[in-house]
């Protein structure tokens, strides 16, 4: 008893996941589960951006990049040297780590407005070098023969398979970032969050708590990217580097609440479904993105802590699940 | 080979003037309210297309239009000053990035549902001159040549009249300002309207010699980052300068590699300078 009591935010946030995830096998269509899929991908991207975002306090405004970067090495493994999916992904995820790495050591000692405009830059000089990288397919990308789906069973099982590979990647980012959240080293970066001086003051080492939150929050985008061209079928550098999904994900998080284990999860499930719901609408279709905005620009201006946030301020007694 | 290096050389410097303009106001916010304006681009492709419009209706002469555009950019700013950014100024940084990119997607959303996304462009030319090898559009010298006029204005403005002083004084230091009985509050929304200002001119100028839709914003908008640094963020006249670099890099790059290299060379110059010159390339002056 005592042990759920510990873990009640972990579990709570885990039934969600998994609610979602079960839905359209109850369901049984398979149109479902392709939106199910979109949704679970936002939440493993939005959970693992909010680990940065959220805990550490630094605005990565280009973060896709490491999805499309881990994307592109996946795919290029999977297609041009044959490679199964599964070490695909694995050095999918570790080169977007990699990356993460060299380049977090360089930009993370950028503060404020200076780090969100480098993080612009990095995605695009990483998109513009890829539409110049022959080895990479250039401005048009790879594609994928689908023969390749054989191997796993013909097209629908490849599909059916991805699906629960993305089930089980959500549930381990989401482990890992309530993991992240509530160890010594989630609150080194929560106190880097509140004040970075002060935090160094008091014995974190915040230079390389940093780089290390920043691979974490880069290494599941890269699996992810490497899952989702898979499915795909094809890859090119505006579908791998859309800096408008970067803010797409900043603002999941933020309709969530930022920092919370849940919030992220929430924003992204009531974020994918409004978009969908708004694109398919006959009044609203045209102008989604405007829609999209103005909720946007509300939460900014009257809820910054988000709706988990807002929930927990109002409503003490919910912290103990709401993580 | 010479000829065509003057020649784009010439090219480039001439539209870095126009990328200049839109860095200005993008860095006068910058520096007064530490604010990444995040709208800049569409308002750059609203310009623009207050440009085809008017231009298309009424057929008033573009350089006219243009002073209509600036003052419709004044107003536009004020207005989302007053709405999104005001009560985020002082949140931290991710609370105004964030409210100016929603202003972004909303003024986008509508755009595209107006205008769609099919290219335009203002049926104007004023000829061409041919100096030696190189060939001058008429519509990029007149450009250039009032980007430099707007230039010179926005000095005059923050040096010489009592808001541009007011301006200067909330830069350095907003409280000691207000504790000299500077109005922030009024001095913030002008320069939030001054910025947007120079972003809507630049757009309505670009519209005289390239295509747009209502999506170019975007590029020119990024093009202001990479100006707003090289030129030191928050510095003005550092903006034009950065402009000046970015046009002879555009010009001059494609004369020895595929064009399609100049962005890798731009936005790796750009997070080289943020991480080893972030004050700029002009020193830490604001």
């Amino acid at each position: 008893m005592k042990v759920i009591q510990k873990y009640l935010g972990l579990i709570f946030a885990l039934l969600v996941v998994i609610a979602l995830a079960v839905y359209p096998l109850i369901d049984g269509k398979p149109a479902t589960r392709e939106v199910i899929f979109t949704v679970l991908r936002a939440i493993a991207l939005a959970s693992s951006l909010n680990i940065i975002l959220g805990y550490t306090g630094y605005v990565s405004f280009g973060h896709i990049v490491y999805y499309g970067l881990g994307g592109y090495v996946g795919f290029y493994l999977i297609t041009q040297q044959n490679w199964s999916l599964w070490p695909s992904m694995l050095v999918g995820g570790l080169s977007a780590g990699i990356l993460a790495f060299l380049i977090g050591s360089a930009i993370l000692r950028l503060r404020g407005a200076y780090f969100a405009l480098a993080t612009i830059g990095v995605n695009e000089a990483v998109r513009a070098f890829i539409s110049n990288f022959d080895l990479f397919g250039g401005p048009t990308g790879l594609t994928m023969n689908f023969k390749v789906y054989k191997d796993y069973g013909g097209a629908l099982e490849a599909l059916e398979m991805v699906f629960y590979i993305m089930i089980g990647l959500t549930i381990a980012v989401v482990v890992i970032s309530y993991l992240v959240k509530t160890s010594k080293f989630g609150l080194g970066l929560m106190a880097i969050r509140e004040n970075e001086d002060a935090a160094e003051v008091i014995g974190v080492v915040a230079p390389r708590a940093k780089t290390w939150a920043y691979v974490i929050s880069a290494i599941f985008p890269g699996i992810i990217g490497v899952l989702f061209f898979f499915k795909n079928g094809n890859v090119e550098p505006h579908l791998a580097f859309p800096l408008h999904s970067s803010i797409e994900f900043i603002v999941m998080v933020m309709l969530g609440g930022q920092g919370t284990v849940l919030g992220p999860i929430f924003g992204a499930a009531v974020y994918q479904r409004l978009r969908g719901m708004l694109l398919t609408s006959p009044i609203f279709g045209d102008i989604q993105l405007t829609v999209a905005g103005v909720i946007l620009l509300l939460i900014i201006l009257f809820a910054p802590a988000g709706v988990i946030g807002w929930i927990r301020k109002r409503y003490p007694v919910t912290r103990r699940f709401l993580q | 080979m010479v000829n065509m290096i003057i020649a784009s050389l010439i090219d480039g410097l001439l539209l870095g003037f126009v990328y200049g303009v839109a860095a200005m106001g993008l860095t006068l916010i910058f520096g007064v309210m530490d604010v990444i304006n995040l709208s800049h681009g569409p308002i750059i492709a609203l310009g623009m297309f207050g440009m085809y419009l008017i231009y298309n209706a009424v057929g008033l002469n573009p350089y006219l239009i243009i002073l209509l555009v600036a003052i419709m950019g004044l107003l536009m700013g004020i207005v989302i000053y007053l709405i999104a950014v005001q009560r985020v100024i002082n949140a931290p940084h991710l609370s105004s990035l964030l409210a100016t990119f929603a202003v972004n997607m909303i003024i986008i959303g509508i755009g595209t549902a107006i205008f769609t996304t099919s290219p335009r462009n203002v049926e104007f030319s004023l000829g061409s001159v041919q100096i030696g090898p190189v060939t001058l559009l008429g519509t990029r010298v007149a450009a250039a040549l009032i980007a430099m006029v707007v230039t010179a204005g926005l000095y005059l403005f923050l040096y010489r009249t009592r808001p541009g002083k007011y301006i200067r004084a909330v830069t350095n230091n907003r409280s000691a300002a207000e504790l000299v009985g500077v109005p922030s509050d009024r001095i913030l929304a002008l320069s939030f309207g001054l910025g947007s200002m120079l972003a809507a001119l630049s757009g309505a100028l670009i519209a005289t010699f390239f295509p747009f839709t209502i999506l170019s914003g975007g590029a020119y908008e990024l093009k202001s980052f990479v100006i707003a640094v090289l030129g030191g963020l928050g510095n003005p006249v550092g903006a034009l300068f950065g402009g000046l670099i970015l046009g002879v890099l555009e010009g001059i790059i494609p004369a020895f590699m595929e064009a399609s290299w100049v962005p890798v060379i731009e936005f790796g110059l750009f997070v080289m300078i943020l991480l080893f010159r972030p004050k700029g390339l002009f020193g830490a002056e604001r």
